[in-house]
């Protein structure tokens, strides 16, 4: 029955609740834009996107913080990455930017969103592209500027080369190494002086690399024969996955068989590793994040392993290491919001931004430190990388194991490192 | 020794290529349609066999026999429905249609497939080799070749032996007469796209077994498809074969100057072929 008793009731009550939030800046609403490439050849890095921003809102419910979130697509293409950011921006009015996966996306979003002065918060891409490929002048390192509004937290090269090196130095090899490096961005800095060849020479080890090859390539007879004849025992490289591939199947079919292969980028999907069936068992990558990382959420208070376990429940799937950055994104942003006054005033917001000092599912999430050299450090906080070996379980799935830690101790081991022959 | 081997692996590299090749050549040499759809359709394909042989449990070499008649079907359909209302005097119109087929393809894949990068699975034959003299041979690349060399050995046949390839070339040479003639070219031409898109089936199974697909790699093997037809001669089969194993070699060859040749040196072995015999290799005569 509807009566005016009952209806004073409600009233009250609805009163009562609105009363009791607590002070998230007095009921303003704070608009987050969300980009990430969720379609093209970039979207396998956003398959968490849709369950980890519906956790997100709903914590957020839970804690009493009135947000929207704004998804766009950044279709894997730089262009499109800048136009849905000053679409969010100047359409979508948003406060926070959040951003994700590879520099053609992470890269357009923050310069757009840096000259229209709205915060942002990026991730998974190593450092030094997202930082020094957003700078005017990326050849002159004295011309290279910080960021006022943005944000980035990842690890870089360097960490990438120190994993490698450590897993090398695990095994006994003639200490020859093979470079399989493409002729795109991810190649291209990996060949050059900041890469890997001073590294190693440094190190005592010697380097194959026949040159940079373009992405889509059929054929690596070349390269193949150059490791050949350089009996390289450890194989090195950043491929994307069809032509790791194809590079890898042609190997065993022309007995290149190195006692270790290290490739980045290529095998960060359990799905491409399956694809490649019994080849698959003990290639190893770095690892971002995995289920066995000792980290919790600070929003939900999960461990790394609960999330990845609900997310595999809700999505059908195994867990991929972006999905951990993916929630380490919104807690940063919930957390400077916590401590800012105004959220909606974008200097207030980016400077609780940069104070963040926040320990995540990734990891401890600090910008302004050291281990990050000075000219970049105002923008850039590191999380810990490790070194994994995918093994082949009886049923043709596989795991990831970590098996090297040495930049990141706190991280457990789930292995030994084992050669490839 | 390594120039041998570098020789023939371009050479089985060559296979790939021809047998992307082989439909084009086949669709372009009867009803003059330049399908920019051929790569997506090829990756399609390749879906088609990877659910064939997940659902069923089936080799994917067992599994093309069952999706090749769908394919078949497939190209029927689309040459019935679609292509043939847009064929006439003005190139324009196809080549649209079939661009936005390939966004179509692209996209209709990616919702129902996800990024996520494929693979065909035919066991233990991905890492076999065959030892030739001092040079190992890859039992995939090799039976690669060997397919190319049959489905463009049979489509000869069928061309130059059977009623269906006399309709064929009657049409291709001359539609208007071949119909007074009784033949019918809307349903020749629907025929040949069905043809096309079995050998587009299998180029799936080696594409698929050779490396990994998602649903956009599939014009990036559009173009070396292109030149082989080109380098080959408008309209002959045998011209797409060798057009295949020329660029495959010249990919070959520049690889080993420097790989950031490998590339290039195919489309540069192209343009010295246009610039050298502009009709091709072997051009059919009335062309």
């Amino acid at each position: 029955m509807f009566t005016r008793r009952s209806l004073l009731k409600t009233g009250a009550a609805l009163a009562a609740t609105s009363l009791v939030r607590p002070a998230f800046a007095a009921g303003t609403k704070i608009k987050i834009g969300y980009v990430s490439p969720q379609s093209g050849p970039l979207s396998a890095f956003s398959a968490a996107d849709d369950y980890m921003v519906a956790k997100f809102l709903a914590s957020a419910k839970s804690i009493g913080l009135d947000a929207e979130v704004i998804v766009k697509d950044s279709q894997s293409n730089p262009n499109r990455a800048a136009e849905v950011a000053k679409e969010l921006i100047s359409r979508d009015g948003v406060n926070l930017m959040l951003v994700a996966s590879t520099p053609e996306t992470t890269n357009p979003v923050c310069s757009v969103a840096e000259q229209e002065q709205i915060p942002v918060i990026s991730s998974v891409a190593p450092w030094q592209p997202w930082f020094i490929g957003q700078q005017g002048n990326p050849g002159d390192p004295s011309s290279w500027q910080a960021f006022d509004y943005v944000y980035h937290f990842f690890w870089g090269l360097e960490d990438n080369v120190a994993v490698f090196m450590n897993m090398w130095n695990g095994v006994e090899t003639n200490k020859s190494v093979g470079g399989l490096w493409p002729n795109d961005g991810d190649g291209n800095a990996w060949a050059s002086n900041a890469g890997m060849p001073p590294a190693l020479s440094k190190a005592g080890y010697k380097l194959t690399d026949p040159g940079r090859y373009q992405d889509l390539t059929d054929d690596f007879s070349a390269q193949i024969n150059a490791f050949k004849q350089a009996d390289c025992q450890i194989m090195t490289g950043i491929p994307i996955p069809p032509d790791f591939t194809t590079f890898w199947t042609q190997a065993q079919q022309q007995g290149y068989k190195p006692k270790l292969a290290t490739v980045a980028k290529a095998l960060l999907f359990p799905e491409t590793v399956a694809a490649l069936g019994p080849l698959g068992h003990n290639l190893a990558c770095e690892v971002w994040w995995s289920p066995n990382h000792p980290f919790k959420s600070s929003l939900t208070g999960q461990s790394a392993a609960e999330l990845a376990a609900e997310f595999e429940k809700a999505a059908g799937r195994q867990w991929t290491m972006p999905a951990g950055f993916v929630h380490a994104l919104f807690e940063v942003a919930v957390d400077a919001i916590k401590r800012t006054k105004d959220p909606t005033d974008g200097d207030a917001l980016a400077a609780a931004i940069g104070a963040t000092n926040l320990n995540t599912v990734v990891g401890k999430i600090q910008w302004g430190q050291d281990n990050v050299p000075a000219f970049a450090r105002k923008n850039v906080a590191k999380t810990p990388l490790v070194g994994g070996q995918w093994r082949r379980k009886a049923d043709g799935s596989f795991d990831l194991v970590i098996v090297e830690n040495g930049l990141a101790p706190e991280i457990p081991l789930g292995g030994k490192l084992e050669a490839l022959s | 020794m390594t120039l041998l081997d570098t020789l023939v692996q371009g050479v089985l590299l060559g296979g790939l290529y021809a047998l992307f090749a082989a439909g084009l050549s086949l669709v372009f040499g009867i009803m003059r349609l330049v399908n920019l759809a051929h790569g997506d359709l090829i990756v399609m394909a390749a879906y088609l066999i990877l659910g064939v042989t997940s659902a069923l449990g089936l080799n994917p070499f067992a599994a093309v026999l069952i999706a090749a008649p769908v394919m078949f079907a497939a190209g029927w359909l689309l040459q019935t429905y679609v292509l043939n209302r847009v064929l006439g005097e003005d190139i324009l119109p196809p080549l649209l249609v079939t661009f936005g087929l390939s966004v179509v393809i692209q996209n209709g894949l990616l919702q129902g497939f996800s990024a996520d990068s494929r693979k065909l699975a035919a066991g233990a034959i991905e890492a076999q080799s065959l030892a030739l003299g001092p040079i190992s041979v890859g039992v995939m690349p090799l039976l690669t070749l060997i397919s190319a060399v049959v489905v463009i050995f049979a489509l000869n046949r069928l061309f130059y032996r059977t009623a269906l390839g006399r309709a064929f070339r009657a049409t291709s040479d001359d539609a208007v007469t071949a119909q007074l003639m009784g033949i019918r070219p809307q349903s020749v031409f629907a025929i040949a796209t069905g043809i096309a898109m079995v050998v587009a089936t299998i180029a799936a199974l080696y594409l698929g077994v050779r490396s990994n697909f998602d649903p956009s790699i599939g014009p990036a093997r559009l173009l070396y498809a292109f030149e082989a037809v080109i380098i080959g001669g408008l309209g002959s089969l045998w011209g797409t074969l060798a057009g295949g194993i020329v660029i495959g070699v010249a990919q070959a060859l520049g690889a080993v100057v420097n790989p950031e040749w490998q590339i290039l040196s195919g489309h540069v072995a192209f343009v010295a072929v246009l610039l050298l015999r502009p009709r091709g290799l072997f051009p059919r005569a009335n062309d």
